[in-house]
């Protein structure tokens, strides 16, 4: 099996070199083959590995690959660990990768008219994007499959580069160009908690090897370390906050979401692959991943979970008030990545990548619909422009209902069973902070389910609204568009019911997953789970499903039954203006990052630099000593007058003061 | 073959003589050939100190391929020399930056091309003196006589305000390295040798531990250089020649770093343990003010000048923060402080890399454009995709991707400080952060976005040559950054060697 771990994210890498290095050599066909080859390849495995330890019981693989280097018996290494949640991590970032590949071909077919004329940087634009989504794969796959910190965060860091190549691909447009380096800003400040939550791990078990650091979990939970004068802290609890700090960047949390929205100025596939379906859960995973630490600090969990229901609720608000059909889905993204997270802050790790893995499929397949849409709209994605698109797109529409219904959770799709068990386990969750939670993922139910819909009958329903050229050209994208919807249409409808029993309920994740018994929350759940059926059953009469229908039909009355409803309450209503206002602000956030960080650091850096290096240092320091050494040999310059006289006049007295001296003091 | 042959004289003497002979050839006749010669001397060098290597046995910490010769036996004088784990990567590093420096001044110097290539294979030769020598006057030789050469090609090849600079340059390293001979002649007296390892084992007490310690600080701080006497290095580096800065920013700071591996920590290890503190404190504020400083320079060479003060400041972080780490009591083993020290090695190797590639950059872009401010251009991706290819990989070795050779020193030095203090770590670790932000918000505005003017529209992609020399560089940055190992285990012995040494106490 070890060539076969290795193959699966070298063959990915391997893609990526081809195109990247020799993008005009092999031309357009040449890279979207190799590199959908390559990611094929890396799929196939997956699964291949994924029947083997699922179905073929085959055991836990942790091995060392090559050993980066050894400093006093501290190894650090590149090394595989291969269990259950790898695998179904590995399947599900090939697949959509997959998918995303296939779609692209289509997406980025016209892509020379997205460059100026006179720019040299759109030439194998085409092969360059080929180049970019395997290297996210291969990326992706280090990080999924690392059994060590290093390769964590080795994996880590890569995805944030390749995400900050693709947000930023279209070079030349200042807004792409502005988000990219945001986003690659935002996540440092992440990495920045992260590498020192490595930092204490090295210092408190003297191993960056998962295993041997879990084995110690428990006992770091009794140790202290102080950080303020006299505050102790307990080692473990610090370990997982700061480890927990870089999955807020990287799976955009409060307040460090802000990247997020504007990382839709990328292409519309690496939106799916990267933003929604797998980059962005890399914070969900590594906190399930880590769960034998975070099972011994309720603080951490706590944390966890008071983030999570604050991204969960408030992110979902803004997303009722967005136009662009893009950055709709985003926030439903970040809403959707608080459900994950306060999943976990319940423990409930095993629901939360169950959420992780049926999101994966339907908000990467919203993401591919939108992306349809807007090719078919010539790149306009402002869903005012939009409306009754559902007789020109059939294909687009039913897919877009199907990941609709998947995300609010409408009974019977795969949304509704992750996003179900979240709640519910919450519910019966002790850890501190819960009902707030609880409260938090409630309200979310409806306002998805209100956002969600409010998006669908803006772009599918209701009066058309594009303009004549437009209208005229609309018609269903070409196969590698749609193909991938239906692709990923499929498990958006089926994969909830397939996987719940052993996921969730059953011994899946057996020992990758650590649960605690005070903590289990799932099991509680899993104590009234009597199959599918029984489950969805229960969903119909239950708060989460009224509350999405009610969103579903407020949507209908505000968008469809009376389209100028919500303009006329903006404009009626003082208070739902000022909460319009906050919201299409997105709560300011940006404003004071701007202010606060951008324009605090620079004219920190100024000030530092005017007051502290030029005038202090150079100006009074060093350029103030030659300056004194000058004004002092100005002075006795002028002694030196070069006069004969003035040299005698002075040799005389300077006699004279000697011998005076010497009469005084000469005796003695 | 190699094992019988004086190698270190051979690497110090071949480019000095080199250069000499590049120097006769005049400018009159065939430029090319006088570059070509210079080219060969500087492969040649490279390839003899390549034997050091290849030749370098890792189980010891003895000096290794040791010549020594009578030189002033008035004064107990030797020409002795030798290398261990800590200089024979810096060798090395000398040797193969020299070559891509020649590369770069090829068909770009206009002026007296034949001295501006011997000006550096003398330097060279002298560079690796001054990481050889085992005689404290035999290194002070080197070591004031590489200023020479650095203070020619600043005042003959630099920029408008070179006089300045090169005045600025002169006088800061020498009051410095001044108090450095006053205190090698005491020890002299106390001892009776000039000979460096026999320093390391001279009893000194308190008093006098502290002010020799002070006179090396005086030195070595101004070299790296420690905030506050950098100043020198920002505008030195604007107004040298590319191939100046190059070395300045690739070997000749770490001659600072090395100083205090090779005179501070052994031989005054009290002291060192008692002002500790004083040195974490200048690195700390080397990191985060000069990071500030750095995001808002308007000149690209300043701002990498700053940066490469900030990441100097891992390298004498390194180095100093190993003794909070022997007195954490939470820390049972030697996993830190070898981890402290190691880290600042590869932290100087990695940034001879990287500063000396983006030196290059600004170099490609300066004689296309002949500006360096950052609003003179924008766009450049439009007309010269295959340099901003490089560019941006430069910027995120800079900015210590993993996979980077930027990044394995960094993240040495922060899981060791952190060893020591919470505090020091995430002063550290700010530079995730800061170094990110000046780096790419350069990029950005100098390489992204729309053409902004009709020079950058004009501008000419790299050709082969300049290719060659980024790419060699790239190649370095990456396997140093995929596989650490062969250059770690170099160190091992040597410094586990220096540690046992510097935690005894020499009161």
């Amino acid at each position: 099996m070890e060539t076969l771990y290795l193959a699966i994210p070298l063959a990915s890498l391997l893609g990526a070199i081809i195109a990247g290095f020799f993008g005009g050599q092999i031309g357009r066909k040449g890279a979207h083959t190799v590199t959908i080859l390559g990611v094929g390849t890396s799929f196939v495995l997956s699964l291949v590995a994924l029947n083997h330890h699922v179905f073929a019981g085959g055991e836990t693989y942790n091995e060392t690959v090559y050993t980066w280097m050894v400093v006093e018996g501290l190894r650090f290494e590149v090394g595989f660990l291969i269990d259950r949640l790898t695998v179904m991590m590995m399947s599900v970032v090939t697949g959509v990768s997959l998918a995303v590949h296939v779609y692209t071909i289509g997406y980025m077919a016209d892509d020379e008219h997205n460059w100026p004329k006179d720019s040299k940087a759109g030439k194998n634009s085409y092969q360059r994007f080929f180049s970019y989504i395997s290297l996210f794969t291969f990326s992706m796959l280090m990080l999924v499959m690392a059994n060590n910190f290093l390769q964590l965060f080795f994996g880590w860091e890569a995805v944030g580069l390749v995400s900050y190549l693709l947000i930023g691909f279209w070079t030349v447009r200042p807004t792409a160009v502005y988000a990219n380096m945001k986003a690659f800003l935002v996540n440092r400040v992440g990495d920045f908690g992260f590498i020192l939550g490595i930092a204490a791990i090295v210092m408190y078990t003297g191993s960056l090897d998962y295993q041997e650091v879990f084995l110690q979990g428990e006992a770091l939970s009794t140790q202290t370390m102080s950080i303020f004068m006299n505050t102790e802290w307990s080692v473990v609890s610090v370990i997982c906050i700061l480890l927990f700090v870089g999955a807020m960047g990287k799976s955009a949390q409060v307040p460090l979401h802000v990247w997020l929205p504007d990382s839709m100025e990328g292409p519309t596939p690496i939106s799916a692959l990267i933003h929604a379906a797998t980059m962005v859960t890399a914070g969900i995973f590594m906190v399930t991943r880590m769960s034998p630490l975070f099972e011994f600090s309720d603080a951490a969990l706590s944390f966890v979970m008071v983030i999570g229901a604050i991204t969960a609720f408030s992110m979902g608000l803004i997303g009722i008030v967005q136009n662009d059909i893009k950055r709709v889905v985003a926030y439903s993204t970040l809403s959707q990545l608080g459900y994950m997270t306060v999943a976990l802050g319940a423990s409930a790790y095993s629901a939360a990548v169950y959420h992780l893995m049926t999101h994966a499929f339907f908000k990467a397949l919203l993401f591919l619909a939108a992306g349809s849409v807007i090719i078919a709209m010539h790149h306009e994605q402002d869903m005012r422009k939009m409306g009754g698109l559902k007789k020109y797109m059939p294909i687009t529409y039913w897919t877009s209902l199907i990941g609709s219904l998947a995300l609010i959770g409408f009974p019977g799709f795969s949304g509704f069973f992750s996003k179900d068990s979240i709640i519910e386990a919450v519910h019966n969750s002790t850890i501190p902070g819960h009902s707030i939670a609880y409260a938090a993922v409630l309200g979310g139910v409806f306002i998805t389910a209100f956002y969600s819909f409010r998006m669908f009958f803006m772009v599918f329903h209701g009066e058309e609204r594009m303009d004549k050229h437009t209208k005229e050209h609309l018609h269903e994208t070409s196969w590698v568009v749609t193909g991938p919807l239906i692709a990923l249409a499929i498990p958006s409808v089926m994969i909830g019911a397939m996987t719940i029993s052993s996921m969730l309920f059953g011994d899946y994740f057996g020992t990758a997953v650590f649960v605690r018994e005070s903590h289990d929350a799932l099991a509680k759940v899993g104590e009234n789970f009597h199959g599918v059926w029984g489950f969805v059953e229960h969903g119909v009469f239950s708060w989460p499903f009224l509350l999405a229908m009610a969103g579903v039909l407020t949507a209908w009355i505000m968008y469809i039954k009376q389209p100028g409803m919500a303009a006329a309450m903006v404009n009626k209503y003082s208070l739902i203006r000022f909460f319009h206002k906050v919201l299409e602000n997105k709560y300011y956030a940006d404003d004071f990052n701007d202010a606060a960080f951008g324009g605090g650091s620079r004219g920190l850096g100024k000030r530092l630099w005017k007051y502290g290096d030029i005038a202090f240092i150079d100006g009074l320091l060093v350029n103030g000593s030659a300056k004194f050494v000058g004004w002092f040999s100005g002075i006795t310059r002028k002694i030196q007058t070069g006069l004969l006289y003035h040299y005698a006049f002075a040799m005389i007295i300077g006699v004279l003061l000697l011998m005076t001296f010497f009469v005084i003091f000469g005796n003695n | 073959m190699f094992a019988e042959w004086p190698l270190l004289s051979l690497t110090v003497w071949t480019p000095i003589l080199g250069g000499i002979a590049v120097l006769l050839t005049g400018d009159k006749g065939d430029a090319n050939g006088m570059r070509r010669l210079a080219l060969v001397v500087s492969v040649v060098t490279f390839i003899l100190s390549l034997g050091l290597y290849t030749g370098f046995d890792t189980s010891t910490s003895d000096m290794q391929f040791v010549e020594k010769y009578e030189w002033i036996s008035v004064f107990n004088i030797f020409y002795h020399m030798g290398v261990d784990g800590i200089s024979m990567p810096l060798i090395i590093l000398t040797t193969f930056t020299t070559i891509l420096v020649i590369l770069a001044g090829w068909e770009v110097i206009k002026k007296k091309p034949s001295q501006y290539m011997a000006a550096f294979l003398i330097m060279e030769g002298l560079m690796v003196g001054v990481f050889s020598a085992l005689d404290s006057i035999f290194f002070y030789v080197f070591w004031e006589g590489m200023l020479v050469p650095m203070f020619i090609l600043i005042g003959v090849w630099g920029g408008e305000r070179r006089v300045y600079a090169t005045i600025k340059f002169f006088i800061y390293t020498f009051i410095g390295s001044v108090f450095m001979l006053v205190a090698l002649i005491y020890m002299y007296y106390q001892g009776g040798s000039f000979s460096i390892l026999d320093m390391h084992q001279l009893k000194l007490s308190m008093d006098e531990q502290i002010l020799i310690f002070f006179a090396f600080l005086m030195a070595f701080a101004v070299k790296v250089p420690m905030w506050p006497v950098h100043t020198w290095l920002p505008d030195a580096h604007v107004e040298a020649p590319t191939g100046g800065s190059v070395i300045l920013a690739a070997i000749m700071l770490k001659i600072g770093g090395y100083g205090f591996l090779r005179f501070s920590l052994p031989i005054t290890p009290d002291a060192s343990h008692a002002l500790d503190w004083l040195i974490i404190f200048m690195s700390l504020v080397a990191v985060v003010y000069i990071g500030f400083v750095a995001l808002v320079q308007k000149d690209m060479k300043k701002l990498v000048a700053y940066s490469s003060i900030a990441h100097m400041g891992f390298v004498t972080l390194g180095i100093f923060v190993i003794f909070q780490i022997w007195e954490n009591p939470a820390n049972t083993d030697q996993t830190g402080a070898v981890l402290a020290i190691e880290g600042a090695m590869i932290q100087m190797i990695s940034h001879g890399f990287i500063s000396g590639a983006l030196f290059l950059m600004i170099g490609v872009l300066y004689d296309r454009m002949h500006t360096r401010n950052i609003t003179d251009y924008g766009g450049v991706v439009n007309t010269m995709p295959i340099f901003a290819a490089f560019a941006v990989f430069f910027a995120m070795a800079n900015a210590g991707l993993p996979g980077t050779s930027g990044f394995v020193g960094e993240f040495m030095v922060i899981i060791a400080s952190f060893k020591a203090n919470f505090w020091y770590a995430f002063l550290g670790a700010t530079t995730l952060i800061l170094g990110a932000a000046y780096t790419l918000w350069m990029v950005k505005r100098v390489f992204y976005g729309e053409i902004a003017n009709e020079n950058v529209r004009a501008l000419k992609d790299i050709n082969a040559r300049e290719f060659f020399i980024m790419a060699t560089l790239a190649v370095a940055v990456l396997a140093l950054g995929l596989w650490p190992a062969p250059v770690v285990d170099v160190m091992h012995a040597t410094i586990e060697n220096l540690l046992q040494h510097v935690a005894q106490s020499k009161l």
